[in-house]
């Protein structure tokens, strides 16, 4: 019974909380800025990385990420993982300093739920 | 239909053997080909590479897990109407099985999850609801253990046991469609599903064939297993000279 109890009080849990929206894994762009108590405290943001904005600068990585016509430039940190690119989803760990600039120290990769081989045949093009 | 078969199956006949045999190579056939498939014949993902490979056994685990716990209210639910301990026994194999499922679905994420994703584990509604599945399944188990212990009897054949673990196995369900439908009620990191989803399935044909092997192996082999595990627990239990008589008795009220 007491397991059965703490099974509907968890179930009823999630759902209310789902209902308030309380229960967010990362916040988007647009929810960030505008919610101007979030600056400063370190949360999760989740958007897609921007195409053409991915550069290095010395051990940052630098890129903006967005989602709904919101961006927010992000500058990471340490090495992303290797399926980090431009296109897919992204979610970093930081802080929003007061130059609007996300400064986060972990990035884990979104992906979607398309699988499908490389569109281009598998041949490696040496550099040299 | 599928009641009567599915007992059928459990007898010592010669036809009840030769069908658990047929399956067992069967299973072993599919096993086999969604290997060669998931292993060779599926291209690698565009993004993931091979590590998107772990799909082939992830997503299978979970799949059999979901249909163990399904299995559970199911059986829970007919002991509770009719009061045969057969189907007690069916809910307890279940529960093992899924058990099992659940805990490789998420070692197998947790694999996939640090090779893509870049972080073994995150508090993600659908990790954490997979993680409260397990625990609430884990718990069914020890809440039999238990009360056989406590109350001296034999787990699977005592309705002293077996009606509030169906209690139990039927409220632990409620968990089953929170982590399905976690991915599409909350923000996650998690992917939402591909071959479930409303619209024509985006993944690869071969990916998609592939898959479908390893789900079918794994769930006729989860299956035999079943059977082989029920018929265990009846042929340790078969001795107790009352419980025929008992195994009638029906379950009633409180």
């Amino acid at each position: 019974m007491a397991l059965v109890a703490v099974l509907l009080a968890v179930g009823g849990l999630l759902v209310t909380s789902a209902l308030r929206d309380t229960v967010t894994y990362y916040r988007t762009p647009g929810e960030l800025l505008g919610d101007p108590g979030l600056a400063g405290h370190r949360v999760r943001l989740g958007g897609d990385v921007v195409p053409g904005s991915l550069r290095h600068e010395g051990e940052l990585v630098v890129f903006r990420l967005a989602e709904a016509g919101h961006e927010i430039t992000v500058e990471q940190r340490g090495a992303p993982p290797e399926t980090f690119r431009e296109g897919t989803g992204a979610v970093v760990e930081g802080r929003l300093s007061s130059d609007g600039v996300f400064r986060s120290d972990h990035v884990v990769v979104r992906h979607g739920n398309e699988y499908g081989p490389s569109s281009s045949p598998a041949v490696t093009v040496d550099a040299g | 239909m599928m009641h009567a078969s599915t007992v059928d199956l459990l007898t010592d006949t010669a036809a009840a053997a030769a069908a658990r045999r047929t399956m067992a190579w069967a299973a072993a056939g599919l096993t086999a080909a969604a290997t060669v498939a998931g292993g060779w014949l599926a291209p690698p993902d565009e993004l993931q590479g091979d590590a998107q490979r772990l799909m082939y056994l992830h997503v299978p685990a979970a799949w059999v897990a979901y249909a163990a716990f399904t299995v559970v209210l199911a059986a829970s639910g007919a002991y509770l109407i009719g009061g045969d301990l057969r189907w007690d026994r069916f809910a307890r194999a279940a529960a093992e099985l899924g058990v099992v499922l659940t805990a490789a679905a998420i070692g197998t994420g947790a694999i996939w999850g640090h090779l893509v994703w870049g972080t073994w584990w995150a508090w993600d509604p659908r990790l954490v609801s997979t993680a409260l599945l397990l625990l609430a399944y884990a718990g069914y188990l020890a809440l039999r253990r238990a009360l056989a212990e406590r109350r001296a009897a034999r787990d699977g054949g005592d309705h002293r046991v077996a009606r509030p673990a169906a209690v139990a196995g039927v409220a632990g369900f409620l968990l089953v469609p929170v982590v399905h439908f976690s991915v599409v009620w909350w923000r996650s990191l998690h992917q939402q599903a591909t071959v479930l989803a409303p619209h024509r399935p985006p993944i690869d044909l071969r990916m998609a064939t592939a898959l479908l092997l390893a789900v079918a192996a794994a769930t006729l082999a989860a299956f035999c297993l079943l059977l082989h595990r029920v018929r265990h627990l009846e042929r340790r239990l078969a001795p107790e000279p009352s419980s025929s008589a008992a195994e009638r008795t029906p379950a009633g009220v409180g």
